[in-house]
């Protein structure tokens, strides 16, 4: 039993925080793990001065000479063809640049897996708000007015807004059959797993909603051409390297002719991973048409309605257990609406087939997925990335079924979590020391769950405010699925300039999360120089390789793995020259990267992935090493539902997690409490009102995210079981916090109102009208 | 309609004060007019004739950060950064109004200003901070 202690990162919202931290005193294991001089250390955000001070630029900040400004006419039908297209009057036409289809030099598609995703829509639309033509001029405030300007006549066709509807295959609208990907992962025989005498049989289906990244910073776009430079786009993005490849694939230009560079981004959340290619693609074809640098900007309502939402999602469970409360088998039917392209929804469907079986031990498991084309703006990359709609269904599922066996879901848990040694439903082997009900436990006990638990059953019944407390056990995989990482084949470097400052060379960017810190920690510390002559290069793809998109939790543990090996080469390169001895203090290592480069020219080490040894993924079966590591959690969640209202709040909530390393504990718990917020908004608050495809309340207004006064007490804990092959051992942890508030919340909402909610958002007119049917039932019967 | 933020950000090159909405939800855009925290998206820059306008650029002293601008750094306030100059103006303004402030009264004080990234607990910890801290008046 591993006995790792907790680090408490967090004491209360309102603790004054530790700006130590206390030693480590886990088991250490590896070479890695000696030193402590940064890496776990608290130290500063590396571009934090800038934004205190209101200094950093993110693309509206920016102003380029001659730069004039771009907008985009939408579609305002669902599906159809577009018959005409005219330019009303009172707008100067003659003074603008229009783009349409026929002016896309190279393919119109934003590049991405699939090639399915127009650029700009030719003839045909599939969604509201689909971008049909782009218009530019100098006074950005007469663009609103040109494009309500712009006449389309439309011949309406028939269309799909539901996973119901397209599952029916009434109307055909993507392919033959409105499947964009589907999966079946099998292990063990679940049929004649059913069929054992003697076992129980649960059902449930759980549905959850899209939601809206509203990182507050909307999507915007910079870009300029010119025939020696090629295209240039600076835009608010994770993914450098994909923009690059788009922009390759809709301009025709050669890889050497395409620049993409990201300036500071004010949130992603995966908002930012596959829609700055189509917004820079259209300013690419607006610059390059009108011979001018062009920006587009999106206001709030466009950006809510036109860009991408995480995957609304149905889930189908049929589980069997035996009296004892054994797990043998599930029988799992999920669906995602993919919305009108296929874009990203193969990965997020495999992410969330993979994860469907939680962190449990199931002998057997069959989960067949699919993803529906609807003709919705389609839905993308969201944090999580398909795993909270999965880990919501089981979780909530799980305590149904802890109650149809007569067990209490903690008992239910302790005999059925993953232990090390045994196989996950993709059959990987847990080789980590992993002791989850012991987290479990400890969880609980941070929490209070067992005398709350009691003391609300006692005051519930006299009260309208009924308290609960439930909880959710999960897991996260971090990096890519399977092969994915061989085939990304990321690329890093660590090099020295001419004055002697280390530069980290990625294409991982900082959107909030804390790459470029942790990054410059990692260098820091296997170079044995100070923190602070460690920067980060631009993010710019003529300055930096392929480390990757920034995405899937990978880059602390594989970009920041790498980091680690290519600043290792480039200290043994200097000790090797002679021009450093072993052991040196910063300003030392300094002076002789000045004289080596003073000889040589440069100095620069890179280091390039490696896939850890006696790891297989097997694409066809769907089997195997799934992910190179787990991130694993117990989340719980104390509630009050207040019956006059109708309204939840969250009282109190403990996140606790293993994580592998905590590289910066102030980061680290940031990270942890954001994504918590953002679940609680997934959860309880954040609803998107559609109609036909388009978002209706596309406003802050109606569109309602956690404010600071809605806050309830987070409480994080850290557990460390450092893994082999991470940066100084650590896992991800970015997507982690997602996948366990909205389970636990409505677990807890179970305890307190005794009725089993299953979907979510979960509103206050949800509960109200179950509820007031509940007593309208009763009513009916005591009338009996 | 030229808004006060149009012309901060525009006329003036003060692009510290950001858009995140344009209809006065999520605070990105707040400035102190005459010692009280608005929303300058929803301003017309006429009503703003004669008024004293202070923005994130007019915070910091020239040799060190304002406390609450420490504070940020020192308890992981920013994240993206992008709702930061509005947050540590409200933060101003919730001293002035409250020296000391108690928790509920830190949760009021910044309940107009949005963040997506932090969940605000690193906020509220910068907040105690601040107020706790002898450091560094405005100037």
């Amino acid at each position: 039993m591993l006995r790792a202690p907790v680090r408490e990162a967090s004491r209360g919202q309102l603790g004054h925080f530790q700006a130590g931290i206390r030693p480590l005193d886990t088991q250490r294991r590896g070479e890695q793990l000696q030193s402590e001089r940064i890496v776990g250390k608290p130290v500063f955000r590396k571009e934090g001065l800038a934004k205190v001070l209101g200094a950093a630029r993110y693309v509206d900040d920016i102003s380029l000479p001659g730069m004039i400004f771009g907008a985009t006419v939408r579609s305002a039908v669902p599906r159809g063809r577009v018959r005409s297209i005219e330019y009303g009057p009172g707008i100067p036409w003659d003074e603008f640049t229009i783009v349409t289809a026929k002016d896309i030099p190279g393919h119109n598609y934003v590049a991405l897996i699939s090639n399915d995703w127009p650029c700009l829509a030719d003839g045909f639309v599939n969604h509201p708000q689909e971008p049909i033509l782009l218009l530019a001029h100098p006074d950005r405030h007469l663009l609103p007015l040109a494009v309500g300007a712009v006449k389309i006549e439309y011949e309406e066709l028939p269309s799909v807004h539901s996973i119901e509807e397209s599952e029916s295959g009434t109307t055909v609208v993507w392919g033959e059959d409105n499947i964009l990907k589907s999966y079946l992962l099998e292990k063990g025989d679940v049929d004649a797993a059913f069929r054992e005498p003697g076992i129980l049989i649960i059902e449930g289906e759980y549905t959850t909603g899209a939601q809206e990244h509203l990182y507050i910073e909307n999507n915007g776009a910079i870009a300029a051409y010119s025939e020696l430079e090629g295209v240039t786009f600076w835009g608010s993005l994770q993914c450098p390297f994909y923009a690059h490849k788009a922009l390759m694939a809709v301009t025709g230009l050669p890889e050497d002719k395409v620049r993409v560079i990201q300036v500071e981004t004010g949130g992603a959340f995966g908002g930012k991973e596959d829609y700055p290619s189509m917004i820079g693609a259209h300013a690419a074809l607006l610059a390059m048409k009108s011979g001018h640098p062009v920006k587009i900007i999106y206001d709030r309502m466009e950006d809510m309605a036109a860009t991408t939402k995480r995957h609304p999602s149905r889930a189908r469970h049929r589980t069997a257990v035996t009296k004892d409360g054994r797990l043998l088998a599930a029988d799992i039917d999920f669906c995602l609406d993919g919305g009108a392209y296929s874009t990203l929804s193969s990965t997020v469907l495999s992410r969330a087939t993979i994860h469907s079986g939680g962190a449990y031990y199931w002998p057997n498991i069959r989960v067949r997925s699919k993803a529906y084309a609807t003709n919705t703006p389609p839905h993308g990359a969201f944090r999580g990335f398909g795993a909270p709609q999965a880990l919501f269904a089981t979780e909530r599922h799980m305590d149904r079924v802890a109650k149809a066996a007569g067990l209490t879901p903690e008992e239910f848990r302790r005999r059925n979590l993953l232990r090390t040694g045994e196989t996950t439903s993709t059959g990987q082997e847990i080789r980590q020391q992993i002791d989850l009900p012991g987290w479990m436990e400890r969880a609980l006990d941070h929490a209070g769950y067992y005398e709350k638990k009691a003391q609300f059953d006692r005051q519930n019944p006299d009260s309208l405010h009924k308290k609960g407390i439930g909880f959710a056990v999960f897991l996260h995989g971090s990096g890519f699925t399977g092969s994915g990482e061989r085939y990304l084949n990321s690329l890093v470097g660590v090099d020295a300039t001419a004055d002697g400052r280390i530069r980290v060379l990625v294409s991982s960017t900082e959107f909030g999360q804390g790459t470029n810190t942790i990054l410059c920690q990692i260098a820091a510390e296997a170079l044995g120089v100070d923190y602070d002559v460690v920067e980060m290069a631009p993010a710019d793809t003529s300055i930096v390789p392929n480390s990757g998109p920034t995405v899937a939790s990978r880059t602390a543990m594989v970009v920041g793995r790498l980091v680690h090996s290519a600043a290792t080469g480039l200290k043994q390169t200097l000790i090797a020259s002679g021009l450093l001895s072993e052991t040196y203090k910063t300003n030392e290592l300094q002076n002789a990267a000045r004289a080596y480069i003073a000889t040589h020219g440069a100095l620069c080490s890179m280091s390039r992935y490696e896939a850890p040894p006696d790891v297989y993924w097997d694409d066809q079966k769907y089997s195997g090493e799934a992910y190179a590591a787990f991130a694993w959690a117990a989340y719980v969640a104390e509630v009050t539902v207040d019956l006059t209202t109708y309204s939840v709040t969250v009282d109190d909530f403990v996140a606790l997690q293993e994580v592998g390393r905590v590289l910066n504990p102030v980061l680290a718990t940031g990270q942890i409490e954001g994504g918590v917020a953002q679940a609680i908004g997934y959860a309880l608050y954040e609803k998107v009102a559609w109609d036909r495809g388009l978002m209706k309340n596309n406003q802050m207004t109606n569109y309602i995210i956690p404010t600071s006064q809605d806050q309830p007490k987070i409480r994080v804990f850290f557990e460390e079981v450092p893994f082999e092959f991470g940066a100084y051992g650590a896992k991800g942890i970015g997507e982690l916090p997602m996948d366990g508030p909205a389970p636990a919340i409505l677990n807890a909402i179970a305890h307190a109102t005794g009725e089993e909610f299953n979907a979510i958002p979960l509103l206050p007119e949800d509960i109200a009208e179950r509820l007031a049917m509940r007593a309208a039932v009763a009513a009916e019967m005591a009338a009996v | 309609m030229t808004r006060l933020l149009d012309v901060l950000r525009h006329d003036l090159a003060l692009t510290g004060t950001k858009e995140g909405c344009g209809e006065g939800e999520c605070g990105s855009c707040s400035v102190m007019l005459n010692g009280v925290l608005i929303n300058s998206c929803l301003v017309p820059v006429a009503q703003a004739d004669g008024a004293d306008i202070v923005t994130i650029e007019g915070v910091c002293g020239q040799e060190k950060l304002n406390r609450v601008q420490q504070a940020f750094l020192e308890c992981g306030g920013a994240q993206c950064g992008i709702c930061t100059p509005g947050m540590i103006l409200a933060t101003l303004h919730l001293f002035d109004r409250h020296p000391h402030p108690t928790q509920e009264q830190i949760q009021e004080g910044l309940n107009g200003n949005l963040c997506r990234c932090t969940g605000y607990m690193r906020i509220f910890a910068a907040a105690e901070k601040a107020a706790s801290s002898d450091s560094g008046a405005i100037g």
